[in-house]
């Protein structure tokens, strides 16, 4: 009798685990589900922005403790023909658009950007996969680049797009002239055909590394694979990374348009020659390439509407865990 | 089941001549059940999360070379994968479990098997999304119980182990190993290891996996600066949850298994209707 109770109770007990599970998967794939799920962003969003006051900096580290080698992810090497002719002139024709809800649009070459009042953090970089690494970053503060545009009343949230294709709209992941990209699975992955299927190294074994240290601009960008796009022909629409902050991350006085890490001009798998650091966010935030920022009141026209192409894909905006 | 539980009698007699004792309070039971349910989902998308970078540091950065514990798959030497799993120096083979597992028929290479984590397929926005929403029932439901049990002094009667019970520390420890178990009057309170169990895991590792866990989150240690190096970096503080969140597990186990034991029935009608049975007196434990 006790042992037949038993018997039941555990069969019981497995099988609404198995149900529970099961329907947990079958919840967040829901509309009601997935707004759901979204209350903890909203409640976090909300107290941390109780914690922490416009000024509050993330701690800068002593440059003892920069990462020997800081590990480029998502794009590290942007197939797009535009980007790959700027890359081979090392970034002498590039001019970064401020547009949007401005008063004065600006058109900035790097020279115009390191000529504004810089600064250099050493802080330290976490990914949404739980990785991290220190580097020293060097740029002009978002704020004093918005300062001099001038923002006007509506403005809400500076939007970053960005030079690299991720993939094209209709799910097209091919890319013209045989060249082919595949579609990142999560922020972390890193999007380099030689390590495509290298599961085991996707989040730091040697691979990656080597490719690194051999992507110095200048080199590796425009050489051996054809360009994704495939120029004034290609009718597919592309999708680029892009990314936005609201206001009180825009000003804080470590958001800057970072050009060199470690000293060193930024590396073209590291986001060059412009990559945004918000440092009191993930990773993902920290837009690389950076071609444009673009002044908004609302996220709602740009890509899928949720203000970034990983927030596209079911990540948090609000990326301060 | 006799009489409506009232604080004033908790305890009553059956026409049987069986001893009931009213041992969880509602509030007590219902944030148990809650808990229970919290703790599984973030067990589960916790496993998801940590599949995203399957490896552990210490310290306040990532060397990803040498890291102190990774799951991991690698070309076996028969042509075939293997899932491994490195601690330090040492690495076990964990084929089909860690590293290497099927899912859905096919074989995959991820950390922990699709059985356990939440989200099931490889997913980390939706297993965050799991995480963070469930990771605020823990906190809420945690704070609820702990207001309540410390106002009602529950926390006290129930966790802090009387003067006799630490004098005989001993002869308590040798009764748990004979998994001999109290009846009647001294079944109305938990042994000297229970107390000290539950409150190492609900004052020590619960608040530390909430802690370790802020810890990894940029805003709030730009916050509190001081979290982070609470654990030793950040990168620490990752390994300390998912260490914590072992010994959870193990804890659970283990409280389980001793709730089989020691009288499933009993003890699962205490936890839910609040009654537990004290037995006849001069007869056995009704299980």
């Amino acid at each position: 009798m006790i042992l037949h109770r038993r018997k039941l109770l555990t069969a019981g007990a497995g099988l609404a685990g198995t149900a529970l599970l099961g329907g947990c998967d079958r919840f967040a794939g829901t509309d009601a589900g997935r707004r759901t799920l979204q209350a903890g962003e909203d409640a976090n969003l909300f107290v941390q922005r109780l914690l922490l006051s416009p000024a509050t900096l993330a701690r800068e580290y002593p440059a003892a403790m920069i990462s020997p080698w800081f590990k480029p992810n998502g794009t590290i090497d942007p197939p797009d023909r535009d980007f790959r002719a700027l890359a081979a002139r090392k970034f002498a024709d590039f001019k970064l658009t401020v547009d949007g809800l401005v008063r004065t649009p600006l058109s900035l070459s790097l020279a115009d950007l390191r000529g504004l009042p810089g600064r250099t953090q050493v802080t330290r970089h976490d990914c949404v996969e739980g990785w991290s690494c220190i580097g020293q970053w060097s740029g002009v503060p978002l704020a004093e680049v918005l300062n001099r545009a001038g923002l006007k009343p509506q403005a809400r949230y500076a939007v970053f797009h960005c030079a690299d294709t991720l993939e094209y709209a209709g799910g097209g992941l091919e890319g013209g002239d045989g060249a082919s990209l595949w579609r990142p699975e999560h922020p972390g992955t890193v999007r380099d055909g030689t390590i495509q299927l290298a599961a085991a190294e996707d989040w730091g074994g040697a691979p990656a590394k080597d490719d690194a240290q051999k992507d110095d601009w200048g080199q590796g960008a425009p050489d051996a694979d054809t360009p994704a796009d495939a120029g004034p022909a290609d009718k597919r629409t592309p999708i680029r990374y892009y990314e936005s902050i609201d206001l009180f991350d825009a000003f804080n006085p470590q958001t800057i348009l970072a050009y060199d890490l470690n000293g060193k001009p930024l590396p073209v798998s590291n986001g060059a020659p412009l990559r945004l650091r918000v440092e009191r966010q993930l990773g993902y935030k920290q837009a690389k390439y950076v071609m444009r920022v673009e002044l908004v009141e609302t996220l709602s026209g740009l890509g899928q509407g949720r203000g970034g192409y990983w927030e596209d894909r079911g990540y948090e905006w609000y990326a301060g865990i | 089941m006799a009489a409506s539980p009232a604080l004033e009698a908790p305890e009553t007699v059956d026409r049987q001549g069986r001893r009931w004792f009213y041992r969880h309070p509602l509030v007590i039971r219902v944030a148990h059940w809650i808990n229970a349910a919290v703790l599984l989902v973030l067990l589960m998308s916790g496993l998801q999360i940590f599949n995203a970078h399957p490896a552990l540091y210490w310290g306040a950065v990532s060397t990803f070379d040498t890291p102190a514990f990774a799951i991991t798959s690698e070309p076996g030497g028969d042509g075939r994968n293997r899932g491994v799993v490195t601690i330090g120096a040492h690495r076990f083979d964990t084929t089909g479990v860690l590293g290497l597992s099927r899912a859905g028929g096919t074989e995959a290479e991820r950390a922990f098997p699709s059985w356990a984590t939440l989200p099931s397929d490889q997913d980390l926005a939706t297993g965050r999304r799991w995480h963070f929403l469930f990771a605020w029932f823990l906190v809420l439901n945690g704070a609820l119980y702990l207001l309540y049990g410390l106002f009602s002094g529950q926390l006290r009667r129930r966790l802090i182990p009387d003067g006799d019970q630490i004098r005989d520390f001993g002869g308590s420890v040798k009764e748990h190993l004979l998994l001999r178990f109290p009846e009647g009057e001294e079944a109305k309170r938990y042994n000297v290891i229970q107390k000290l169990t539950y409150l190492v895991v609900v004052l020590g590792l619960l608040p530390a996996m909430v802690l370790a866990g802020l810890a990894m989150s940029p805003g709030v240690d730009a916050a509190w600066p001081w979290l982070p190096e609470l654990f030793g970096g950040r990168q620490s503080a990752r390994s300390v949850h998912f260490i914590a969140a072992g010994l959870i597990v193990l804890f659970v186990v283990v409280h389980v298994l001793l709730v089989v034991v020691s009288g499933l029935a009993n003890n699962m009608r205490g936890m839910i209707t609040g009654w537990f049975s004290l037995g006849r007196p001069g007869t056995e434990t009704a299980r």
